[in-house]
Formats: C-alpha cells, sequence, structure tokens
C-alpha cells in the first residue's frame, strides 16, 4: 500500500518532514474506514477531535439549561413579590397559581432547581464539558499522537455521557418532579421519598445518572492516562509536557480515584432505598412512623461523597488552569514562569485534595478533634495556589503581550481564581467555619473559585483552540463584548453574597422574611438577580459567536496563527484521522520558548541549536 | 405577548451583535491585522486597568457600605462568650487575604497594562527563578501557620465539650420537617432518656416516659436561657438531617439522626442589651414592616434557624430565642408545665403507676391537690364547703378491698393530716353508683367506709377521731346514665365534722345529714 506522499510545503511539514517519527499509521488506515460515513464521522466517532466537539456541544446546551434553571430560582429570590404566572407554559404545575392571578414557584421546584443547576453545572458542564473537551483534543494534538490510546472507549465514554444527560433529562419532567435534596444528595433526604417529593422516582434517575456519568469519566480517565504515559512522541518526555497536559492528566487520575468512591456511596444509597439496607439510615420516624432501619450513619455517605467531592473540585479548577497557562504564556511571549514550580503545585494540589475532604463536614456532628487535621492540610493547600497564582503574574511581568479573548479570559480566571480563593482560607478554618458554613459566603467563595473561574478557564480555551476544532476563529469583538460582560456581571452577582454571608444568611432558602435577621437584602437580591439576568445574557452571546463561526467565523490560513510552539499547531489547517499527514512530529525541547535568544518563538520540533541547553526538560 | 416583546428584543439584539462583530471584522481587515491588534492591545489594556480601578473602588466601597453586615462591627457583635475569638479570626483573616488580595489583583492588572505588546516589542526571556519561588512559596506557609494556630486554638476552645462538674444548664433542640421541638430538663436538671421507637403523635421526642426524669420535662414554644450562664444544647434530628443555627450565637451544629449532636455556648448578652445595641444604628431605626408602630430594634429577636438543607420547607424552621436575667428566667421556669402532667398523665400512654408506685411528681402533685382541697375544707362554714372527695382512694373492683395504691400516697396524706391536726374529728363517706341492687350498694358502701377507718385506726388514727358512714347510691354527684358519671359517684368523701379553723357546731348537722 503505498503511503501518502506530502509535499512539506510550510517550515512546520519540513521540520517534521525531516526529524518526525514515521510510526507507518496511515499505511494501516488507508481509506479511513473510521470516518467513512456520515455516522462515523458526525455520531458515533472515534476521532478525539470529534469527541472533543461533542462533549464541548452537549456542555453548552446543558449549561444553558443550567443557568437557566439559576435565571428561575434567581426570580424567585430578587422578586419574591412578582408573579411567575408567565413562567406556567413551560413549568406547569411547579408554578402554583392563587385565585388572584399570583403565580409562585412552589418551594419543592425551587429546591428541585438548585439541585439540578448545581448537579448540571458541576458534573455535565465543568466536569464533562470542560475536562472532557480539552482532554480530548489537545492530549493527542499536544503530545504528537494520533489518537487516544482506546477511540472505541473514549467513543462510550462520551455516549455514557450522553445516557447520563439523557436520564437526567427526563427527570425533569416526572410528575413527583426531579431530585431536589441538594447537589450533594445527603440521606436520609436523598433516600426517604417520604421526606421529599423528589426522593422518589427523581432521585432513582438521579443516581441512574450519575453512576452512568461516573463509568464515562473512568472510561475517559483510563484513556487520558494511558495516553500521556504511552503514547507521547519521540523526544516528548514527561517534563517536556505542555501544562494544560499536565493538569489533564492529573486530572484524570483524581478522578481515577476518586469517582469510583462516589459510585460506591450511591450503590448504597440505591441499596438503603431499594432493598431495605441501613447503611446511612439510623433512628428515623417519619410519615408517622418509625422506620426499622437502624445502627447506619449518614455521617459515613457524607464521608464518601466529600471524598469524590472535593477532588472534584480540582478535577474542575486543574484543567482550567492548565489551559490559562498555556494561554497566558502564548499572549504574553513569555515562557510560563517556573514551569517545574507549576507541575509541582498540581502535584501538591492533587495530593492534598485525597486528604482534605472533611472540611466540608466540619460542622456535621464529626469528632471536633478530627477537625485539627483537616484544617491544617486545607490550609496547605494555599500554598501551591498561592504559588500558582504568582507564577501567572511573574508570567505576565516583561511581557509583549497580545490581548485577545483568550487571553483576557485567562487574565479573568486570574483575578477570580485570587478573589475565589481567598475566601477559602476563611472557610477552611473550622473556627470561621461555625458561622460561615452554608451560609452565602461559602456561595460566593465555590461559585467565584470553582465556578467563575472555571468558566473563564473554559472560555479561554475555547477562543483559544477554536481555530483547531473548526479551522476558524471565534469573532473577536463579541469575544470581548462577552469577556467584560461577564466579568463584571459575575462580580456583580457573587460579590455581594459575602456580605449577606457576613450577616449569617443560610444558603438554599427559599425566602428571607419569616427570619427578620435575614431580611435586610431584599434590594441587594434584586440586584444580584438583576445581574445573573445580565450574566446569561452575555453566555447567549457566546453561544451565538460559536455557533456563528462555525460556519461563518474568519478563516484559519496559517498552520500557527499565534505563533505558538506546541504541537497543536503543527498539524494542517483543518487535521484530519491520524492529525499528521505523515510523519508525527519529534519533539527537540520544551514547551515554552517563548522570547528565548532573541527568537519570539521556537516551536518544540525545532532541534536545540549546537551548545544550546534545555534547562534540564529531558 | 410580553415574552413575545422579550423574544423578540433578544434576537434584535443578537442580530445587532452579530453585526457590529462582522463590522469590527471587516474594519480590521482594511486596516490590516497588526494595526488592528496594535489598536486592541492598548485599548484592552487600559480597560483592563479601568477596570482594575472600579473594581477595588466597589470592593472598598461596598465594605464600608455594608460594614454594619460585618462579623464583629457595629451591630453584628456576638451574643456569646466563646463569638468574639470567631469574629477575631474571621478580621484577622480579612486583613491578611485582604492585603493579599489588593497586591495580587493590582499586580496582575498593572502588568496587564505595562506589558502590553507594542509594535516591535519584545518579551523578557525569564523562564523561572528559583529564589523567588521559594520565597513565594515560603511566605504563604509562614502565613497559612500563623492562622492555623490561631484558628485552631480558637476551634478547640469552641468545641470543648463541658467538664463533668461544669455546672451547666442542658437543653435539647430535636429538628424535625420542618420546625425545632424544643426540651427542658425541668426541675431535676437531667433530660430523660428517649427511644425514637416511642415517637407518636403526642410523645414528639420519643421520651420514655417509664423514666421518671422525663416526667418533669417540658417543652416550652421558645428557647429562654439566662444570661451569662452556660448551656449545652444537645441536638437531634427525628427524620433527616438539620442544623441548629443560632446565627448571632455564632452556634451551628448538624442535628443527625441516630446520633445525638452538642454545642455549648454562654450567652451574653439578653435580647434587651442586644436591642439597645442596635437601637444606635440607623438601619434600625425605621419602622419594622411587619409591625410598623415599632422601630426594627424594637422588635428585634434572637433566632434559631435551620442551616442544613432538610426539604421544601427548610427555610422556615424558626424559633425565638430569649435571653434573660436570672431572675427573669427563673420566673419563666416556674411558668413552665411538665409537658408529662399537662399531655401524658391519665392519658392510655400514661404507663403510671408501675408496680404500685407512682412517680414523685404525681405523688406530690397529688399531695398539693390533697393539701389544698383540706386547707380549704378546714375554713367552710358548712358540712359541705368542710366535704370533698378523696379522689385516688379506690378499691378492688366489686369489693371494699383497698388498693395499695391507695395506702400508700392518697390515705398517707389523710394519715399526715390527721397527725398534723390532733384536733380533727373526721367522717369518711362511702358512696356507689346506681349499678346493682340498693340494699347491696348500702352494704359495700358502709364496707368500703369502714375498710378506709380500719386502715387508718392501724396507722395510729385514734377510732374516736374517725366516723365511717356507708350512703349507698342515695347521694349522686354526677350523671348516673353515664359511664364517667358513674365513675365520679364512685366515691369516698372527707369530711371535717370538728377541730376546723371556724369552730362551728358540727354534731347536729351532721345528725341532720344522716
Amino acid at each position: 500500500m503505498a503511503t501518502a506522499v506530502v509535499q512539506p510545503t510550510t517550515f512546520e511539514e519540513k521540520l517534521i518532514q525531516e526529524y518526525g517519527y514515521d510510526d507507518h499509521f496511515h499505511e494501516h488506515h488507508h481509506g479511513d474506514k473510521y470516518q467513512s460515513s456520515f455516522i462515523t464521522t458526525y455520531v458515533f466517532s472515534q476521532d478525539h477531535k470529534m469527541i472533543a466537539k461533542q462533549l464541548l456541544i452537549t456542555g453548552m446546551i446543558w449549561g444553558l439549561i443550567g443557568a437557566l434553571m439559576s435565571l428561575v430560582f434567581r426570580l424567585q429570590l430578587g422578586f419574591p413579590e412578582e408573579s411567575l404566572a408567565w413562567l406556567k407554559p413551560v413549568l406547569g404545575q411547579w408554578i402554583e397559581v392563587n385565585p388572584e392571578g399570583v403565580g409562585k414557584l412552589s418551594q419543592e421546584f425551587y429546591y428541585a432547581l438548585v439541585t439540578m443547576h448545581g448537579t448540571i453545572i458541576v458534573f455535565f458542564v465543568l466536569t464533562a464539558g470542560l475536562s472532557g473537551t480539552f482532554s480530548n483534543l489537545l492530549i493527542p494534538l499536544m503530545l504528537g499522537a494520533r489518537d487516544m490510546a482506546s477511540p472505541l472507549l473514549n467513543m462510550m465514554s462520551y455516549w455514557f455521557f450522553f445516557m447520563a444527560g439523557v436520564v437526567m433529562f427526563m427527570s425533569l419532567f416526572l410528575s413527583t418532579g426531579p431530585f431536589s435534596g441538594g447537589w450533594t444528595a445527603y440521606p436520609p433526604l436523598s433516600i426517604l421519598p417520604e421526606a421529599s417529593a423528589g426522593s422518589g422516582a427523581g432521585m432513582t434517575l438521579w443516581a441512574l445518572s450519575l453512576v452512568l456519568f461516573v463509568v464515562s469519566v473512568l472510561l475517559g480517565g483510563i484513556n487520558y492516562i494511558t495516553t500521556v504515559l504511552n503514547l507521547r512522541t519521540k523526544g516528548m518526555s514527561m517534563w517536556r509536557m505542555p501544562l494544560p497536559i499536565w493538569s489533564f492528566f492529573i486530572t484524570a487520575i483524581i478522578g481515577l480515584l476518586s469517582f469510583p468512591v462516589l459510585a460506591s456511596a450511591f450503590f448504597l444509597v440505591v441499596f438503603d432505598r431499594e432493598l431495605g439496607t441501613s447503611f446511612f439510615l439510623n433512628e428515623i420516624f417519619i410519615g408517622g412512623k418509625a422506620l426499622d432501619h437502624v445502627g447506619g450513619s449518614p455521617i459515613l455517605y457524607q464521608h464518601l461523597f466529600w471524598f469524590l467531592g472535593h477532588p472534584e473540585v480540582y478535577i474542575i479548577i486543574l484543567p482550567a488552569m492548565g489551559l490559562v497557562s498555556e494561554v497566558l504564556s502564548v499572549n504574553a511571549r513569555k515562557p510560563i514562569f517556573g514551569y517545574k514550580a507549576m507541575v509541582f503545585s498540581i502535584l501538591a494540589i492533587a495530593f492534598l485534595s485525597f486528604i482534605v475532604w472533611a472540611h466540608h463536614m466540619f460542622m456535621s456532628g464529626v469528632n471536633p478533634f478530627i477537625s485539627n487535621f483537616f484544617v491544617i492540610f486545607t490550609l496547605i493547600i494555599a500554598v501551591p495556589s498561592a504559588v500558582k497564582v504568582f507564577n501567572w503574574i511573574a508570567t505576565l511581568y516583561g511581557g509583549n503581550i497580545r490581548f485577545n479573548s483568550a487571553m483576557l479570559f485567562a487574565i479573568g480566571f486570574v483575578s477570580m481564581f485570587i478573589s475565589g480563593g481567598l475566601t477559602g482560607i476563611f472557610l477552611g478554618n473550622s473556627a470561621i467555619d461555625i458561622q460561615m458554613h452554608d451560609t452565602y459566603f461559602v456561595v460566593a467563595h465555590f461559585h467565584i473559585v470553582m465556578g467563575v473561574a472555571a468558566f473563564f478557564g473554559m472560555f479561554a480555551g475555547v477562543y483559544h483552540w477554536f481555530p483547531k476544532m473548526y479551522g476558524r476563529f471565534m469573532n473577536e469583538t463579541l469575544g470581548k463584548i462577552h469577556f467584560w460582560g461577564t466579568m463584571v456581571s459575575a462580580y456583580a452577582i457573587f460579590w455581594p453574597m459575602h456580605y449577606i454571608g457576613m450577616a449569617g444568611v443560610p444558603r438554599r432558602y427559599y425566602a428571607f422574611d419569616i427570619f427578620q435577621s435575614f431580611s435586610h437584602f431584599a434590594e441587594m437580591n434584586k440586584f444580584i438577580t438583576i445581574a445573573a439576568i445580565l450574566a446569561f445574557g452575555f453566555q447567549v452571546l457566546f453561544v451565538i459567536n460559536f455557533f456563528y463561526s462555525i460556519w461563518k467565523g474568519k478563516r484559519l490560513t496559517v498552520q500557527n496563527p499565534y505563533g505558538a510552539t506546541t504541537l497543536e499547531w503543527t498539524t494542517p489547517v483543518r487535521p484530519g484521522h491520524g492529525n499528521w499527514p505523515g510523519k508525527i512530529p519529534a519533539v527537540q525541547r520544551w514547551p515554552y520558548d517563548y522570547g528565548k535568544d532573541g527568537e519570539d518563538f521556537i516551536p518544540q520540533i525545532v532541534p536545540l541549536k549546537e551548545g544550546e541547553h534545555d534547562g534540564g526538560h529531558h | 405577548m410580553t415574552a413575545l416583546f422579550a423574544i423578540l428584543s433578544i434576537i434584535l439584539i443578537a442580530i445587532i451583535a452579530v453585526q457590529i462583530g462582522r463590522v469590527s471584522e471587516l474594519a480590521a481587515r482594511i486596516r490590516g491585522e497588526e494595526d488592528a491588534q496594535e489598536r486592541t492591545n492598548r485599548s484592552t489594556s487600559r480597560w483592563l486597568l479601568i477596570f482594575m480601578v472600579l473594581f477595588l473602588l466597589a470592593c472598598i466601597v461596598s465594605a464600608v457600605y455594608y460594614k454594619n453586615y460585618m462579623l464583629g462591627y457595629g451591630p453584628h457583635q456576638a451574643a456569646s462568650e466563646h463569638g468574639g475569638s470567631l469574629d477575631k479570626m474571621f478580621n484577622i483573616t480579612l486583613i491578611v487575604t485582604g492585603i493579599v488580595f489588593f497586591i495580587t489583583q493590582i499586580a496582575l492588572f498593572w502588568f496587564s497594562y505595562k506589558y502590553r505588546a507594542r509594535k516591535g516589542g519584545k518579551a523578557l526571556y525569564i523562564p523561572h527563578d528559583n529564589k523567588i519561588e521559594i520565597i513565594w512559596t515560603a511566605v504563604p506557609a509562614v502565613v497559612m501557620t500563623f492562622l492555623v494556630v490561631g484558628g485552631l486554638d480558637a476551634w478547640n476552645d469552641v468545641m470543648a465539650d463541658v467538664g463533668t462538674d461544669e455546672e451547666v444548664i442542658e437543653i435539647e433542640a430535636m429538628g424535625y420537617q420542618f420546625a425545632w421541638q424544643l426540651r427542658y430538663p425541668g426541675p431535676d436538671g437531667k433530660l430523660g432518656s428517649r427511644d425514637y421507637k416511642l415517637t407518636t403523635g403526642t410523645n414528639p421526642i420519643g421520651q420514655d416516659w417509664t423514666d421518671e426524669s422525663n416526667l418533669d420535662d417540658f417543652h416550652p414554644s421558645e428557647i429562654v436561657l439566662p444570661v451569662g450562664k452556660k448551656v449545652r444544647v444537645r441536638i437531634l434530628a427525628r427524620d433527616v438531617l438539620h442544623d441548629f443555627y443560632l446565627p448571632h450565637f455564632r452556634v451551628k451544629m448538624d442535628a443527625v439522626p441516630g446520633m445525638p449532636t452538642y454545642f455549648v455556648f454562654t450567652p451574653t448578652k439578653t435580647t434587651e442589651e442586644y436591642r439597645q445595641e442596635l437601637k444606635k444604628y440607623d438601619e434600625y431605626n425605621v419602622p419594622d414592616p411587619s409591625s410598623p408602630e415599632k422601630m426594627l430594634w424594637e422588635t428585634f429577636e434572637y433566632e434559631l434557624a435551620c442551616a442544613e438543607l432538610c426539604g421544601k420547607g427548610h427555610w422556615s424552621m424558626r424559633r425565638l430565642v430569649k435571653i434573660v436575667s436570672e431572675s427573669e428566667y427563673e420566673a419563666w421556669l416556674k411558668t413552665q408545665n411538665s409537658y408529662y402532667m399537662s399531655a401524658i398523665y391519665k392519658t392510655a400512654d400514661d404507663p403510671w403507676p408501675i408496680d404500685g408506685k407512682l412517680p414523685a411528681i404525681v405523688a406530690s402533685t397529688r399531695k398539693q391537690e390533697f393539701t389544698d382541697l383540706f386547707d380549704t375544707a378546714m375554713k367552710g362554714n358548712t358540712l359541705a364547703e368542710r366535704t370533698f372527695v378523696l379522689k385516688y382512694v379506690t378499691f378492688e373492683t366489686g369489693s371494699a378491698q383497698l388498693t395499695e395504691i391507695s395506702k400508700k400516697y392518697e390515705l398517707a396524706n389523710v394519715i399526715d393530716a390527721m397527725k398534723a391536726n390532733s384536733a380533727l374529728v373526721i367522717g369518711l363517706g362511702g358512696h356507689t353508683d346506681n349499678t346493682g341492687s340498693a340494699d347491696a350498694n348500702m352494704t359495700l358502701s358502709q364496707e368500703r367506709a369502714n375498710a378506709v377507718m380500719a386502715y387508718l385506726v392501724a396507722n395510729g388514727i385514734s377510732a374516736d377521731r374517725l366516723k365511717a358512714t356507708g350512703y349507698g347510691q342515695n347521694q349522686p354527684i354526677a350523671d348516673n346514665g353515664t359511664e364517667s358519671g358513674r365513675a365520679e359517684n364512685r366515691r369516698t368523701e372527707f369530711t371535717i365534722l370538728s377541730g376546723g379553723t371556724p369552730a362551728v357546731s358540727t354534731v347536729n348537722e351532721a345528725a341532720a345529714t344522716e
């Protein structure tokens, strides 16, 4: 079989031709049977780039649904007196219209919306949509691999995620409503249908959906790890991997170790619900009768849940950090400051993320003594996090910064990560947590640090790598409007929540008027709701820009539009199956040679000059 | 219509946005990509700087504006002994993080502005600097150490349970969907034992009524506590997780089914003192929306809330908390009635008497009841006023055999009264209902009166002071047509014949009634 003869025309292609590694890939994949029909190209695709797009678009759809849900409950919180009867055509029985024609959001559904919002954004959008998308897109491209180690598992990972989404979506239409016990699904509330309408069929579907999701994450994760360990191209040592790859790699390891624990917690919940076991139930009187369940512990569930739940926030934020590191470096035209320190802080964060879970449980009734250890470990995490922030800022120092939408979102990410990260120092200190636990202060903290910041990382990634995905750029003007709108409105939503939290107002309240102590903030809640509506508008603008640019965006005409060093920019403008038409590129140096020796940038495929040192990156 | 209008305007905005995007892209193409990027760099970096200034100003201005809602400031000072240490930790952390916040945000935006790309500009090549890395690893580590030490010091102090010999008021709060059930230990200072399986509509906490320390416990509708006294709250949950949250006292702890938790705190400000504090602040000198004739500070109350999602009514689990002076607290305690006595006593749920014994609280209540009736009778002017029913003297069914429990309690009261008033001469009247023949009833009532007399004599009361009379069914005091009426009619009456305080000649009257 004849190898497709590639005539090198560009600088990159010539280098690959000269130094690249011939894996005879195209001799074995003649005719590209994996992308021969519409179904295998766009639906059951095994190509990592297509799966990345599938994950991204599915994540965006879920993002819109999750954000819309938050708007509905924000309306309730900001405008409790206003009639929501106009939502009746959409929400049906969940809007309770009284005889005067004033429509109120039902309490049960308020909690269902809060629960779904959390579940969807945390798992479907920020885990699958962010980590999944970019792990898929960038791991093979940046490592010089033809595809994932197992494209089949990769495809299955997406379709398990898709099924999880279908099941979750179905639960929205149950007559008893979707699950409404909070995204953490603490038992006994999540186990006992008597305790809440959503804990009936809603919880069954919720648990099923998330078990499918765990399968998806594990299939994806094991693939990412295998690919990183085994499919790095010639010369791509671990210390020459770009930071996004490090973060995806570590994220996958965290996920692989923690998600099964979550699954086991869910299985035990299902056992308690369906088989009459008592893992999490003890001495309960509900619905007029005393249950037979004794000997279980609701706290045990919390340990299992947060053993995933805490690493999960790093599963979300580490990929965003990786993307931001890359975008900052490329656009500042400077190497990322302290590459090794960045890698070690990722490793430190990953390790520590497994031994801090009980800081979510200071007030749960666990022995106060044990909290001492969790306070110490939790506050230690501030150190590697701080190192990362300082390194990002140092990367900007002395740069020649090019501002585009991706860069703006990367800078916005750092700002958000600082703001949200610092409030973690309050909450991680158990003494302060006595007052702050489960107040709006917590809502402000985690939304800024792992919600908004993670989204900013994701946006930075989408704007930056959109040309790699679709061969076109996203519109820069709309991107900048999107950035400024989101930056301002996101701070406008979450900054005031700190004050509400300091005043002691608990989260997950349907209304605040019953308590005198919590009813001072009607005006502020209006303000927050208006800011949330605006923020949503800017995200719609992003979605419009995204789909408009897929077909109408400015065409990418050069291989390497940003002057980046990494391998994904050595592929053709629209990489086909196998990513590189001929040989795969071989790596000669670390990925951050920006501004070295007077050169604007030196791609990884350029051999070291005579006597040039690669700074210990072998 | 509004919805349609809203949708149309969104679509319009979207179209406008896309057009703006296209136009600016075209403009960029005309100007040349590089020039356009240069202009963008200049304007965007400026906007970043402007944003930074406005953002940091907004942080400062809003913090000043909301300072009265911050922990430890103004009206939001802790009302408990330990609360101050939390507020202090909060504010130390606020200062430390505030400094870091301003330095890093300013550096971030300032560098972004200062190092914007210029034509022909070159970036510095600084891949790493180990010295700097070590410094900015060590500094946060040291700062964190201080925060950890300070925090844990406060934490272990706050969370310590009470010592065994410490004087403490222990109360109990049980969360359920969707309210709090409160329990105080009563005069014995002990909360009685409970079992969730005993929970019923009338036994909300599942108290075990065979445990005597339960019987004086009371269930108030609000928490009332004396200022300056250490309180240990035992926190329970009946159905799902709840959380006992007293925002003003910096108290928060989950309520877990099957696993009692606790929180120990000492209130330091009475409700009234807190109101006086609030009075100093303008935002509390506005009319309370729920009762406009009063100012907000006047209607202030401490509140108990739930802080763990527990279902659809989670947001509504409010109870009032009142902190009062020691004397007010004592007065309040006196107004509280034992839950057992007011809701369980003599109902089907009442397990007493157990093994022929009455609980102390019932025995003393009955003694009090007897004493009250006796004292009234002593002052009576007529024979009728000098007569009362010995409610708790009972016989075995159909016989004149006194029950053991009558001897032990009610007749003991009678004996005590006779011994204390040596001049007293009493009549003991036996009565029956109208079931059975009148003759037989007459005989039975006489025998029963005799039995009482015999018991008193056996216990050292001279027979001269006692006169036992059987009245049969002749003097009903209630309707014999109903079961409860008949029960009332079967009775033993106690009549003071002489020796009462108004010394009336009684013999004739006594004879007349016969």
